[in-house]
């Protein structure tokens, strides 16, 4: 029996959003150990929120993430919304949707084209696509612009909103000024279609996941900003039970904590909510997913990104609805009076579920607060990805296994803010 | 407008905050035509900021290794470094976005980067004493480039 040992040092876990390190040991052709290492922020912002306003948390947790400021501030304001019993106005819901709208375009048309399009495509990075598709990034940038330019009307500012408050916005946009938006997003679909084109043409390694799928659903429309929970394996339960079934636990191969549904693996994200919520896309959506050749279901990681490049058609087919649609509700926000209780919300940020709980006392301070990020959840699910995909190529010279293991990561479009380093790839005698 | 002054980074995570900082001290006192703004890092965003405009000025974290924080760096264009060691929370800093932006047309007439050594980019809000010392230096050398 040869024994093989190497280990290999890559100065980041690069094209994620933050950094991460990557740990995979390999012993006589068996992969004992994939570890995604991943320092957690929102467990600081848990402890920084206690003792805050009930009025804060959609400001201070919109600074957890750069790209899905919107998820944080929306879960937040459905949380402490559900602790006050506090509805809000059909109006400003869709103006809540609208804004979530463009942090779906931004952040998809940001990950397909900058980070992970270079894979397929065969470039170390985007710079170097740029260099000999000028067009395919320009495109990418066209259509994150658009994202940004919804943002910045509703939010105020196309990153970290600061127009966004518990019960709805402080100022709710003219009709004309969304409407000034329209040539803009009506060139975004354009973009969105012909990138769902681009993308289902690129070679996707096999992969096929059989975990379960976790993600929201609301009846009548693809869900994003609010809904029950529901997943593959039948599971169906509102926000408000979110802790009964998810739950946060050690295991034996890894140092960070792992979440469980109902003790079993379950992924979140992109896969999820297209295998659950298909039939709820919009026309052009819908038909761009058949002629991309996405199934019923998906669940191969790596067509994530023709997921994504068809929840971008969706979006901007949803936010030109809603903007032809729009009525400037009579007041922008709902009073929000805080009471003692316990409130929950969940929305889907790009990269899957978002769960915040707030416990408020009295005086409307918040007594405790939790935040299941989406990368937290999906940890287990990339590990395991990981695994079977260090088993299956381990033919593969070490350079190329170390690119092939940073892609699978991509396909989670991870949302990992730490200060970690390195790659190390150690394999024994494989 | 003349120039802009883009501040970059997250001051919820101490040094690199100094971006931030700057825009917000600086902002009350910026001659006319010169615009401040506040940028995560994010390529695209700093790309729409900075082209065509005649002076762009990026203020930015660094970690360095060895490391003297509050040590004020400053580049041109053309002299920014491959990879300085963004404290940006971005995997693209600043370094990258200037590459793609030249791929693409995209760049400043003229870009300045400042670069100031971190002592802290772990979480918390705050300057650390070694940035903040340096901080008046920093502002005073920004403002001498756009008046």
């Amino acid at each position: 029996m040869s024994h093989r040992s190497r280990q290999l040092k890559v100065s980041s876990l690069a094209r994620v959003e933050g950094e991460g390190a990557l740990r995979v040991v390999v012993n006589d052709g068996t992969v004992e150990r994939a570890e995604l290492q991943i320092y957690e922020p929102p467990r600081f912002f848990e402890a920084f929120l206690r003792g805050r306003k009930y009025t804060e948390p959609p400001d201070i947790t919109a600074r957890i993430c750069g790209i899905c400021p919107v998820a944080y501030q929306t879960s937040a304001c459905l949380a402490i919304e559900d602790a006050c019993g506090v509805e809000l106005d059909p109006a400003v819901a869709d103006l809540r949707r609208l804004l979530y709208c463009g942090e779906w375009i931004q952040s998809h048309a940001l990950h397909i084209y900058l980070l992970h399009a270079p894979d397929f495509l065969g470039y170390p990075d985007a710079i170097e696509l740029a260099k000999d598709h000028r067009d395919v990034v320009e495109r990418g940038l066209r259509l994150k612009k658009a994202g940004n330019a919804l943002m910045e009307l509703i939010g105020a500012r196309a990153i970290h909103p600061i127009n966004v408050r518990v019960g709805g916005f402080y100022r709710a946009p003219a009709r004309a000024e969304l409407q000034g938006l329209r040539p803009q997003l009506s060139q975004a679909l354009r973009d969105a279609l012909a990138t769902v084109r681009m993308v289902s043409g690129f070679t996707f390694p096999d992969l096929e996941l059989d975990h379960d799928l976790l993600a929201v659903r609301v009846p009548d429309r693809y869900a994003i900003e609010s809904g029950d929970l529901h997943s593959t394996s039948g599971l169906s339960f509102a926000v408000g039970n979110f802790s009964e079934h998810v739950v946060e636990r050690q295991v034996e191969h890894s140092t960070a904590l792992h979440a469980a549904l109902d003790n079993h693996l379950y992924l979140t994200g992109p896969l999820a909510r297209y295998t659950l919520n298909r039939a709820r896309l919009l026309p052009l959506a819908r038909a761009a997913a058949v002629e991309a050749g996405l199934g019923v279901e998906c669940r191969n990681p790596f067509r994530s990104i023709v997921v994504r490049a068809v929840e971008v058609v969706y979006a901007l087919e949803e936010a030109l609805r809603l903007l032809d649609a729009y009525v400037v509700p009579d007041r922008p926000y709902a009073d929000v009076v805080p009471r003692p209780g316990v409130g929950h919300g969940v929305s889907e940020a790009p990269r899957g579920l978002l769960y915040h709980r707030y416990e408020l006392d009295e005086d409307g301070l918040i007594r405790s607060a939790v935040i299941v990020p989406p990368t937290s959840q999906n940890q287990a699910a990339i590990e395991d990805d990981l695994r079977r995909v260090v088993g299956a190529n381990l033919d593969l010279d070490d350079g190329r296994l170390t690119a092939l293991c940073e892609q699978t990561i991509r396909n989670y479009d991870p949302c990992i803010s730490c200060s970690a380093h390195f790659l190390d790839l150690t394999v024994e005698g494989r | 407008m003349t120039a802009v002054i883009i501040g970059i980074g997250n001051e919820y995570r101490r040094d690199d905050g100094v971006g931030p900082a700057l825009v917000a001290a600086i902002e009350p006192c910026l001659p006319d035509g010169v615009r401040a703004v506040l940028c995560d890092g994010e390529p695209a965003a700093l790309l729409d900021t900075w082209a065509g405009v005649p002076l762009a000025i990026v203020v930015d974290a660094v970690q360095c290794e060895p490391s003297s924080p509050g040590t004020i760096h400053r580049y041109e264009t053309g002299e920014v470094p491959g990879h300085p060691g963004s404290a940006s929370t971005h995997a693209l800093g600043v370094p990258d976005a200037l590459r793609l932006a030249q791929a693409l047309d995209r760049v400043p007439d003229r870009l300045v980067v400042y670069a100031v050594e971190a002592a802290d980019v772990g979480f918390g809000t705050g300057l650390s004493d070694p940035v903040q010392l340096a901080f008046p230096e920093l502002v005073e050398a920004v403002l001498a480039e756009v008046r």
